[in-house]
């Protein structure tokens, strides 16, 4: 039972790791008033780029660097197409999502071909704090960026947000644009700057699953998990912290669930209950927040002078 | 004070100028096929090469020219599936799980009716896989209009559900006993839509999907309760005001969305695979979305696109067998140019001029 | 010397010309008004100055220097500050929050320094404000303090206030006016926008009035009376449209319209309306005076069905219809005519489907619409409301006063028992005005009941036969028009007193 349970845990932070980081690229996006659903894509984009770049040359770190690139840059265009044109945010960001899905298995099917086997390379390691340690070697050997994540990204999107000026330019840009509009900065600015944020917060969350957690990339490596960091922004209420939080809930019940299932036990019930159980949980959280959910008032609204 | 500034501004206007109208669809296909071949040149093949067997080739020959059809089918319902939802303010992303409801209710009916004359089969089928999709639609519709829960994360979350439902079903009770594939059992013969020709794959499900095309285009522009879904979609304030039931609205307009995206898995079911399998549709309910907004969200625009993307879904193959380009260009320039078509919606609303 | 020139200044949107060729100039140390009707081009020119809109040409001059403001942060450079209308404020910040948005160019900010600071200035312009409250809480007269000190936090030396008085009550008006003084003394040089002639007269130095976008003449405050301004103004001396005797007074007065103890909560759930008994009778207009925000837009939504009551009941001609439905109300002879007319209609559908919206039923058979007889109703409207516009055309192509002809058609059609008119001449131009006045007495005289709610006093004024005011979420007296002053009824709106 403790062992179950030190693994849960250990597993628990793992897993949590690239869904709070797209979640917190989302929360920069939807605190500047823009509704991000190409999170899919750019983490998927994201991932697959880190696993080629870190395939090609040889280097992980440039892999990471240049998935986080990628995601600024698609983070980019859909401030052109939601902050200079003005479209609709859910038809704009899904479109980044399909187009980002489409480019990623071209390129893919480019490089590698049709295998059928997943090309994989050797990825990031764990680091090893008290590993002698029954209980917390376990849980302390994560990867450097869910220490990174954890430690330093959410504190930090916290303080941003509340504590800088930038971050007052952020919040007040998603509350009521106009006031910004007045007060001499420039909206676009503010949230051209969020967006390219949350995209390379998104995508790093893709990267980490190929190139820390698989050290590989499969056509399903991100399955979903973008929506769901969509829908853990909303459960947090917008705030780093309940988001991060959120993003951990969501974890643990995956976690739950992988070591149900590697432990080989003979369940009632199929184990895609437990895969499908997050999703269930997240729409009854939303359901639960949905009544007193303070969404940014400008959010999905694009700003444009009379 | 004078700083360097971008010599041209855009300028607002209610109308576009009558000339540049035909030209939108023209300049988007142009600016979509710029972008992708710099793919195409990728891969090291020649583009006008590449383009002639992606959208002369499909047209050349009548078994390609079936298959254009063929493939138009899913989208041509997912894309009437989607414009109800939209036209009705409701952001229905869930087309996809909905054409899997309706592809298990079409699977289970294809057993179950197994020896009932098709000509009830298959209604009964139709029925089936609509009741199903509308059931899939229900809840996240039902926690819009009574808790105003947003319908974009829910429909997108309960995708996801549905895919793992469709797993459990297929590695558990329905996994084929004697090849151990995760495909249900085949369906029975008599369950099958009809071929509308003899020895090619365009099946009675392209007839459907052209009622569905009709049945758009009848309720949006004949109907009251059109004027209701476009009056709501347009502004829901000012439906309440008129005395609208803003809520029963989308609610119904939600169903109907579900219940013909559910009628797209029968089709792909009934018409083509005869089994469910895991990947039996190819994001058509995505590409929904994209063939409802380059359609305007009208049913003619609807029908255009969706034959045309039939067309790009099978020139990416024509392309991939004949020059090895992957088959996934069809997917990027679908992408590419609903993008491309968001940007020029707003070169209608706008001129470029001179700043004096 | 001038701080502020602005020569031969236009501005086009479309085929409208907003400013036309106009010349503008601001002494320091003065409060200049800007005079005009609504849509005469004052906030345009003032957008302009501010760096919101960019002229098509002309020339403006800051400190007798030629400059030329691409955005809101030139202008801030050049000491120009503004106080809009909707208050560029964001509400879950708190004050020293707004105060410093945009001004401090170090990256952290430091909560107690910028509260420090903005105490420090407050008390330095006296303008006494917490600057630790969320402006949320904060009342509208509050607000508008923040805002101010927003613009002399950023050293400020030209104010620009667009309709200052337009949200607050008399006795906040008394304030802002002392403040102005003060700052005047101090250098300060204001711009004040206003269409109200007794405060320009009070609290102006200049006044350049402005007309369909020209100057019609820039004069001392102190040389010119009320009436000369309004006909500078208008055009015209008086207003044209105003009621005549009341047509019932000897009638048998049957109550049309009754709302009784109706209670009521706005969108965050909290009380606007309490306990609000009123009657209407037939072939009288009740007009419901009051500052905005104090209810008023409430009151209208829940007569019109749109907002739920959560206490007291409301009657129609005798017949409860508390609780029912937009459509059922509607049969029941209550015509509504909405507050704001980009919500009251569909702006991307056609006149013509507007025109029928809120009678669908009439129109159909067996769920088809019943599109000749939609086409024949529709062009009867157009001609007999004099619209100017065709059937297919898209409404949000329409002038305000148009959109507000085709609101007036589909309710007025129906030859209601009841009408609820809130806010009916809003932002319309004066022959628009007009028509629509003209248009509300004629149905008083046909015998309809009228709920005239609009926070334009003299629109109350010409028309009502009485007049109860509103203040928050309460009606707080109820006068026969005869005895109503503006002075007895400014002490009612601003809550200092009750009469029952």
């Amino acid at each position: 039972m403790e062992v179950f349970l030190v693994n849960l845990i250990a597993a628990t932070f793992r897993v949590s790791t690239p869904i709070v980081l797209a979640a917190i690229g989302e929360t920069y996006s939807e605190r500047a008033g823009i509704l991000n659903l190409g999170i899919e894509g750019i983490m998927y984009f994201g991932a697959f780029v880190g696993f080629l770049i870190a395939d090609k040359s040889g280097s992980l770190w440039l892999g990471l660097l240049m998935a986080i690139l990628s995601g600024i840059v698609f983070g980019l265009l859909m401030g052109f197409f939601t902050v200079t044109l003005g479209v609709n945010q859910h038809v704009s960001g899904l479109g980044i999502t399909l187009l980002l899905t489409g480019l990623t298995l071209f390129t893919f099917r480019l490089f590698y071909g049709g295998r059928s086997t997943p090309p994989s390379i050797p990825s990031f390691q764990t680091l090893n704090i008290l590993q002698n340690n029954p209980i917390l070697g376990p849980i302390l050997s994560q990867y450097w960026l869910t220490y990174l994540t954890f430690l330093v990204i959410v504190p930090l999107a916290w303080w941003i947000l509340y504590r800088t000026n930038f971050g007052l330019k952020i919040r007040s840009v998603g509350e009521n644009p106009e006031a910004v509009d007045a007060a001499g900065i420039s909206v676009p600015a503010v949230r051209y700057a969020a967006l390219a944020i949350g995209g390379g917060l998104m995508a790093a969350g893709g990267a980490f699953l190929s190139l820390f957690q698989l050290g590989a990339f499969t056509h399903g490596i991100i399955s979903g998990r973008g929506w769901v960091a969509i829908a853990i922004v909303i459960f947090g209420n917008w705030h780093p912290v309940r988001v991060m939080l959120g993003g951990l809930i969501f974890g643990g019940t995956f976690a739950l669930q992988l070591r149900l299932q590697a432990m080989g036990l003979q369940l009632p019930v199929p184990y895609e209950t437990f895969l499908a159980l997050p999703y269930v949980v997240t729409i009854i959280a939303l359901v639960i927040a949905g009544r007193n959910a303070s969404y940014p008032a400008a959010l999905l609204k694009p700003y444009r002078r009379e | 004070m004078e700083a360097k500034r971008f010599p041209y501004q855009l300028v607002k206007t209610d109308t576009p100028p009558i000339w540049m109208r035909p030209l939108i669809p023209v300049l988007i296909l142009l600016i979509t096929f710029l972008i992708t071949a710099g793919l195409i040149l990728s891969t090291r093949a020649n583009p006008f090469q590449a383009y002639y067997y992606f959208l002369i080739s499909p047209l050349s020959s009548q078994v390609s020219f079936l298959e254009v059809l063929v493939k138009s089918t899913p989208l041509m319902l997912t894309g009437v599936a989607v414009t109800f939802a939209f036209a009705t303010g409701y952001y229905n992303i869930g087309a996809e799980g909905q054409l899997y409801a309706g592809a298990i209710a079409a699977a289970w009916l294809g057993i179950v009716l197994a020896g009932v004359p098709a000509a009830i089969a298959i209604p009964l089928m139709i029925i089936g896989g609509f009741l199903a999709g509308m059931a899939w639609a229900l809840i996240p519709a039902l926690l819009k209009v009574r808790l105003a829960v947003d319908e974009v994360v829910t429909t997108l979350l309960m995708n996801s559900i549905m895919a793992y439902i469709v797993s459990a079903i297929l590695n558990g009770p329905w996994r084929d006993p004697t090849s151990g594939w995760p495909q249900s059992p085949e369906i029975a013969e008599n369950t099958m839509f009809f071929k509308l020709i003899p020895r090619s794959r365009l099946h009675f499900g392209f007839i459907v999907a052209l009622v569905g095309i009709a049945v758009l285009w009848f309720i949006l522009t004949q109907t009251s309760f059109g004027l209701k879904m476009r009056a709501v979609g347009l502004g829901k304030p000012a439906a309440q005001f008129a005395g609208i039931n803003v809520g029963r609205t989308t609610l119904i307009a939600a169903l109907i969305s579900g219940g013909i995206a559910g009628i797209a898995g029968v089709s792909e079911v009934a018409g083509i695979q005869f089994h469910l399998i895991g990947d039996l549709s190819a994001g058509y309910g995505y590409t929904g979305v994209i063939i409802a907004t380059l359609g305007s969200l009208n049913a003619i625009g609807v029908f255009v696109a969706s034959l045309f993307f039939g067309l790009i879904d099978t020139g990416a193959q024509t392309v991939s067998r004949a020059m090895g380009v992957p088959v996934y260009l069809g997917e990027v320039t679908q992408a590419v140019m609903l993008l491309v078509a968001l940007g020029m919606y707003l070169l209608q609303r706008y001129r470029i001029v001179r700043r004096a | 010397m001038f701080i502020v020139e602005m020569q031969s200044i236009t501005k086009r949107f479309g085929d409208l010309i907003a400013n036309d060729h106009v010349n503008f100039e601001l002494q320091k140390g003065e409060v200049h008004a800007l005079l005009g009707e609504n849509g005469a081009g004052k906030t345009t020119l003032m957008r302009i100055l501010y760096g919101l809109y960019h002229p098509d040409s002309g020339v403006i001059k800051v400190k007798e220097q030629p400059v030329v403001i691409h955005s809101p942060k030139d202008a801030i450079h050049l000491g120009i500050g503004m106080v809009t209308q909707h208050f560029a404020l964001v509400p879950p910040l708190t004050v020293a929050e707004n105060v410093v948005l945009g001004y401090q160019n170090s990256f952290v900010l430091d909560q107690n320094q910028i509260e420090e600071s903005v105490t420090e200035a407050a008390r330095r312009f006296g303008l006494e404000i917490n600057p630790k409250a969320i402006v949320r809480h904060l009342s509208v007269g509050q607000r508008q303090r923040v805002e101010i000190l927003k613009a002399l936090y950023r050293n400020a030396e030209i104010l620009i206030l667009d309709e200052p008085t337009a949200v607050l009550i008399p006795q906040e008006v008394e304030a802002l006016f002392e403040t102005l003084n003060r700052l005047k003394q101090e250098g300060l040089s204001v711009i004040f926008i206003s269409h109200k002639l007794h405060e320009v007269t009070q609290i102006t130095d200049r006044v350049t009035v402005l007309r369909d976008g020209k100057v019609v003449g820039t004069v001392n405050t102190a040389d010119v009376t009320q009436k000369e301004l309004a006909a500078m103004m208008v055009g015209r001396e008086t207003f044209g449209v105003t009621r005549s005797k009341a047509t019932s007074e000897t009638a048998a007065q049957k109550p049309m319209l009754e709302l009784i103890n109706l209670c009521a909560n706005d969108d965050k759930n909290l009380p606007v309306l309490k306990n609000i008994s009123l009657t209407v009778f037939e072939g009288e207009i009740l007009g419901i005076a009051g500052v905005g925000g104090n209810g008023q837009k409430e009151l209208a939504e829940t007569i019109c069905g749109v907002r739920q009551p959560t206490a007291g009941s409301i009657r129609v001609d005798g017949r409860d219809v508390t609780g029912k439905s937009p459509s059922e109300l509607t049969q029941s002879g209550l015509g509504r005519i909405p507050e704001d007319r980009h919500e009251g209609m569909v702006v991307h559908l056609s006149v013509t489907d507007n025109l029928v919206l809120e009678h669908l039923d009439e129109f159909t058979r067996n769920g088809v619409l019943d599109h000749k007889a939609i086409r024949q109703y529709a062009s009867e409207l157009i001609q007999k409301f004099q619209i100017k516009a065709k059937p297919n055309d898209i409404t949000r192509t329409l002038s305000g006063g148009n959109m507000q002809k085709v609101l007036l058609a589909r309710v007025l059609a129906r030859q209601p028992k009841v009408i609820i008119a809130p806010q009916p001449t809003r932002g319309l131009d004066i022959g628009a005005t007009d028509y629509v006045r003209q248009q509300l007495l004629e149905q008083r005289q046909r015998g309809a009941a009228i709920l005239l709610i609009s926070e334009d006093l003299d629109e109350i004024l010409a028309l009502s036969d009485r007049i109860a005011v509103i203040y928050e979420g309460e009606i707080v007296g109820t006068l026969p028009a005869a005895e109503a002053t503006p002075e007895r009824l400014g002490l009612l709106m601003s809550g200092a007193v009750k009469e029952h």
